[in-house]
């Protein structure tokens, strides 16, 4: 997969981001990298209960993916947002070679696993674990609190958007964000997602809200919502 | 001259029936090992073929199986069976005959393989199943002959490839098998030939009286038909007045949509409530069963049907053919005609109704071609390795068994005698192995090699996962309707994509009924009635064919007409007008035309390649646009062109044409492209890669496209070598992608390219423009559309001003 390196760089609650195409984000301030829902193990877990048997390499593709966002950013620190393992005993049970792969991107700097619905738990894998972690201005955590101050970065519903370009229709994962919150794509290879037109992400946003659409050059646009919808 | 048993002979002579000539020929050559008859329909070609078997069962015969019949179609070995026991039993035969198809019953299977009847009737899938039982050698003992009917129609798929497979097999077990294939009019009578008889054993062929020549023409109408699209409604007044004045009328349409379209319609106009039937392949078996007993029974004036109702069955007193819509192929045109008149030796008669204007140049075409006895067709490649595959799990099911054996048995089927070994080879591990990129999981190792250097499966126990995934049908995924509530009837299938679009309270025409759609439960669409006049949704798609080489080059031969006095002025009209403003195409010249609409760049361009050849080269060509920076949005493709359309207008064609380059951007572009994936997915299911049944549960075909696209991205990024990988390019340049007819026409045209640019619409490109199957094309169009989009709303809401830094910066970092 051709994968590009282009960001777009905007304001969040004081914070200076770049958006990724691939899907992360940087805060170069704090030098930290971030990404979402990067569900390793996915396919492998697939196999394993009985569902659609797909051969693993879903893994080894998002973490090459990483890889070179980590190589273009050099984070001093890495946040993988939760579910960032299909499930907390796929973390032990990943091939080693995979593993090895985890353990050589963390090398030489911190890594922090927030903890999410399917990884609720230790996942046998080197770095913190947290429920949360914040630095001012910005406070991250798996999925988004109604009522959580200002500066919330989130990850869980895989945010995607559909948006007509001169009566063409065009899909694509994105970035949410309004003036409190933020949300990430979903980093992980063969992820579905959640239209921001639908009603639960229609609610969860404030007005005003935009979405930065991930792809070979991030486009920064209105959010799609569900009023507009059929329109 | 063999002399028919006195028993049989007394029963014709009490009828006053004489044999006709090719059956006595049959009776004669009884003995030949391999015997291929062709005759028009209706000419008493499956009596022909089972004659030899009544003469030696007429006494005394042997328990045990003495004659295997094979047709494509379960109601053909149902109706077989009702036929044949007309002469057994009034000429008071002692044989038994039994059909044994998916829709017998387990007790009367497990009878069968213990005690075979004389005669068994089954299909190519049920003969598979049976060849992989242990007791196969038991329940074919003593087998003398096998009957292939229709043998036309399953020499174009892989079901035929499958049942050559398994009649080597069959013909290891009993070397004294004699074969027969009974064809109708076909363009290569040694081509099927070949496939019939034991590689490299010859094949006599035996040609009856075609008979007389069809009386057939179009239906020319007072209305003009349409620009576009297939129903043909405004042909109904007319076939109305045309089914009354016939007893019983045939209405064959292309695809099932339009045929309940059109019956819908039919119905709409039925003042008079002429009783009328509909039958197609979706419909539900009850449903169809009904039709074809009103059928039989003449209670019916017409039927409107698809290719469900091309092979042989007799439908008894038809005197009259309608094909709705081009015919695509004058081979598939004739056959369908011999539909009409049963009587041999008289004319068949039929009427071509074209739906739009370009298909009235395409029906008179497909006329002369008929006239001239100008059939077409398209020589098939070497068979196909996925069925390949599959025969070998079979093989396993049935014992362990020895390479060297197994692979000199499929040497003898025709399509496989230029098999190498190490393709065989190719097949072989991937049985066992799965293949390099599959070679950790279990599930796809299948069978081992024993110390004594036998192969067999590996688990005894997959033997019954591998015979209920026994098959080549490549079945669209289709979901159930059933009215609602507990215990509703059931009304037919409707593609499963089909069934996604669809929410509550959309209405579509399903077995000529408008029914509400009320919800998805079990994976059962459940339907209510409705009152509407018009259904909301047409219905669901079909297959759709491509019109043959020969036929279009008829067509574009005609283009070149001083004038059409053979068209009806409408459609004469429209090619002058063309010709006036723009040009038409000339047989060895590419004519393309360039004009702005609709706020794009427009470009057609007259391939007259056939509806998937054409697809595909509106991929390649958009790819090479994407190239050179032109920024294509889409396409769309008919049998005789491709629109695309884009940002920027092309000014020199002959760039994007190379023909070198548009195959070698064929790899790359295609190994993306959603065609490879639908092919690959085929593919799979045929070789065993994946399982359709699994535990008697059928997979969901979103559960079963979901794992085959990402088998096949994984495939082709870490293992694109691998069996699976080669056999759907192999099939994708003869199937769906069709290369060799853009071959064919870049041979055709060399560097003659016509580009005219124009102010606007022509009037042979009008039709493209509402075409449905519009393919969108995601690149450089996207980014900056995308881009002006972004430019647009940040002038717009001055964001642009008080949000500076929201500006992309543009960074490669190695």
């Amino acid at each position: 997969m051709k994968q590009s390196m282009n960001r777009l760089v905007f304001d969040f609650c004081g914070a200076t981001l770049e958006a990724l195409g691939s899907g992360a984000l940087h805060w170069p301030a704090a030098r930290t990298l971030v990404v979402s829902d990067l569900h390793l193990g996915k396919c492998a877990r697939g196999a394993a209960t009985g569902g659609a048997a797909l051969p693993p390499y879903d893994t080894r593709e998002t973490l090459a993916r990483l890889a070179r966002d980590i190589a273009a950013t050099e984070p001093e620190r890495v946040i993988c947002l939760g579910d960032s393992f299909d499930s907390v005993a796929i973390g032990a049970a990943l091939p080693s070679e995979e593993r090895a792969r985890i353990a050589a991107l963390q090398t030489g700097r911190d890594w922090i696993w927030i903890e999410g619905n399917h990884d609720p738990g230790h996942v046998g894998a080197g770095g913190t674990h947290l429920e949360t972690w914040a630095q001012a201005p910005l406070a991250f955590r798996h999925i988004t609190v109604p009522a959580s101050d200002a500066g919330e970065v989130s990850g869980h519903y895989h945010p995607k958007a559909r948006i007509l370009l001169r009566g063409r229709a065009l899909s694509r994962a994105c970035f949410l964000m309004d003036s409190e919150r933020l949300m990430l794509p979903a980093y992980g290879a063969y992820t579905g997602g959640l239209w921001t037109h639908s009603a639960t992400l229609s609610r969860l946003m404030g007005p005003g809200a935009e979405v930065i659409l991930c792809g070979e050059r991030p486009a920064r646009l209105p959010m799609p919502r569900a009023e507009a919808r059929r329109a | 001259m063999t002399a028919l048993p006195a028993s049989l002979q007394s029963w014709f002579d009490a009828r006053g029936w004489q044999m006709h000539p090719h059956q006595r020929a049959m009776l004669d050559r009884a003995r030949a090992p391999a015997l291929l008859l062709i005759a028009p329909t209706g000419g008493g070609k499956t009596l022909a073929g089972f004659l030899p078997t009544l003469a030696d069962l007429a006494e005394a015969p042997e328990p045990g199986m003495h004659t295997l019949y094979v047709s494509p179609l379960k109601a053909l070995a149902a109706d077989i069976k009702r036929n044949l026991r007309t002469p057994i039993d009034e000429a008071g035969l002692p044989i038994r005959v039994e059909d044994r198809t998916g829709d017998t019953s387990a007790h009367a299977k497990k009878r069968q393989r213990a005690d075979p009847p004389h005669i068994l009737l089954t299909t190519p899938e049920s003969l598979a199943l049976l060849t992989s039982y242990e007791d196969a050698p038991r329940m074919f003992a003593g087998l003398k002959r096998v009957v292939i009917d229709e043998i036309h129609a399953l020499a174009e798929s892989k079901r035929g490839d499958q049942l050559m497979l398994a009649l080597a097999r069959l013909q290891a077990l009993c070397p004294d098998l004699r074969r027969v294939g009974l064809s109708a009019t076909v363009d290569d009578p040694d081509a099927i030939a070949r496939l019939l008889a034991r590689h490299p054993d010859p094949c006599e062929i035996l040609e009856a009286d075609p008979g007389p020549d069809p009386d057939i023409e179009m239906l020319v109408t007072d209305t003009p038909p349409p620009w576009s699209g297939g129903g043909a409604k405004y042909a109904i007044p007319a076939v109305l007045e045309e089914v009354r004045k016939h007893r019983t009328t045939l209405i064959f349409h292309n695809t099932r949509a339009q045929a309940e379209i059109f019956f819908h319609n039919l119905w709409l106009a039925n003042d008079e409530g002429l009783p009328i039937g509909i039958h197609h392949g979706s419909l539900d078996r009850g449903q169809r069963e009904r039709v074809e007993a009103a059928m039989v029974a003449g209670e019916l004036r017409a039927i409107v049907c698809t290719g469900s109702l091309d092979l042989g069955i007799d439908w008894g007193d038809v005197d009259l053919v309608i094909q709705v819509g081009a015919p695509k192929n004058v081979k598939r045109l004739v056959q369908r005609i011999g539909r009409a008149n049963h009587r041999y030796n008289a004319p068949s008669k039929a009427l071509l109704v074209p739906a739009n204007r370009f298909e009235v140049v395409e029906c008179v075409a497909a006329l002369q071609a008929v006239k001239e006895r100008d059939l077409d067709g398209d020589p098939r490649g070497p068979g196909p390795r996925d069925v390949l595959c599959q025969h070998i799990l079979i093989a396993a099911c049935s014992g362990p068994f020895d390479a060297d054996m197994l692979f000199a048995e499929m040497n003898s089927a025709g399509a496989y005698a230029g098999l190498t070994r190490a393709q065989f080879d190719a097949c072989l591990d991937f049985c066992a192995t799965g293949g390099y990129a599959l070679r950790a999981y279990d599930q796809w190792r299948r069978i081992v090699q024993r110390p004594d250097g036998l192969w067999q499966l590996r688990d005894p126990r997959s033997a019954q996962r591998i015979r209920q995934n026994i098959g080549t049908i490549q079945d669209t995924d289709t979901l159930k309707v059933r009215w609602r509530g507990r215990g509703g009837a059931p009304l037919g299938e409707v593609e499963e994509g089909f069934a996604a679009t669809l929410t509550k309270g959309d209405t579509f025409l399903i077995g000529g009924q408008i029914v509400r759609y009320e919800g998805l439960r079990e994976m059962i669409v459940e339907v209510s009635r409705d009152a509407a006049q018009k259904p909301k949704i047409a219905t669901f798609m079909g297959t759709k064919f491509a019109t043959s080489t020969q036929l279009s080059h008829r067509i574009v031969k005609m283009c070149q007409q001083e004038d059409w006095p053979e068209l009806p002025d409408h459609t004469a009209d429209w090619l002058r007008l063309q010709r006036e403003v723009s040009r038409l195409p000339q047989p060895g010249r590419l004519l393309i035309e360039s004009f702005p609409h609709d706020g794009r760049e427009q470009l057609v361009v007259y391939g007259f390649a056939g509806r998937n050849a054409q697809q595909t080269l509106g991929l390649l060509l958009t790819k090479r646009m994407e190239e050179e920076g032109l920024a294509p949005m889409g396409f769309v493709a008919t049998d005789y062109a491709t629109l695309i359309w884009g940002l920027d207008a092309v000014t020199d064609p002959r760039p994007l044409f190379d023909i070198a380059r548009l195959e070698a951007g064929l790899d790359g572009w295609l190994a993306g492209n959603a065609v490879m994936k639908r092919t690959f997915r085929a593919s799979a299911f045929i070789a065993g890669l994946l399982e359709r049944q699994v535990g008697g549960q059928r997979k969901t075909g979103k559960q079963a496209t979901m794992s085959s696209d990402v088998l096949y991205d994984t495939l082709l990024k870490y293992d694109p070598e691998h069996l699976l990988m080669q056999i759907t390019r192999e099939e994708a340049m003869r199937g769906l992608v069709d290369f060799d007819r853009i071959r064919e026409m870049a041979a055709r045209v060399g560097d003659r390219i016509d580009l005219l640019r124009l102010t606007r619409v022509t009037p042979l490109a009008a039709p493209l423009f509402l075409e449905p199957g519009r393919v969108p094309i995601r690149g450089t169009a996207d980014e900056r559309l995308l881009e002006e989009e972004v430019t647009r709303l940040l002038d717009a809401s001055g964001l642009a001003t008080v949000d500076a830094p929201a500006r992309p910066v543009w960074r490669v970092p190695w």
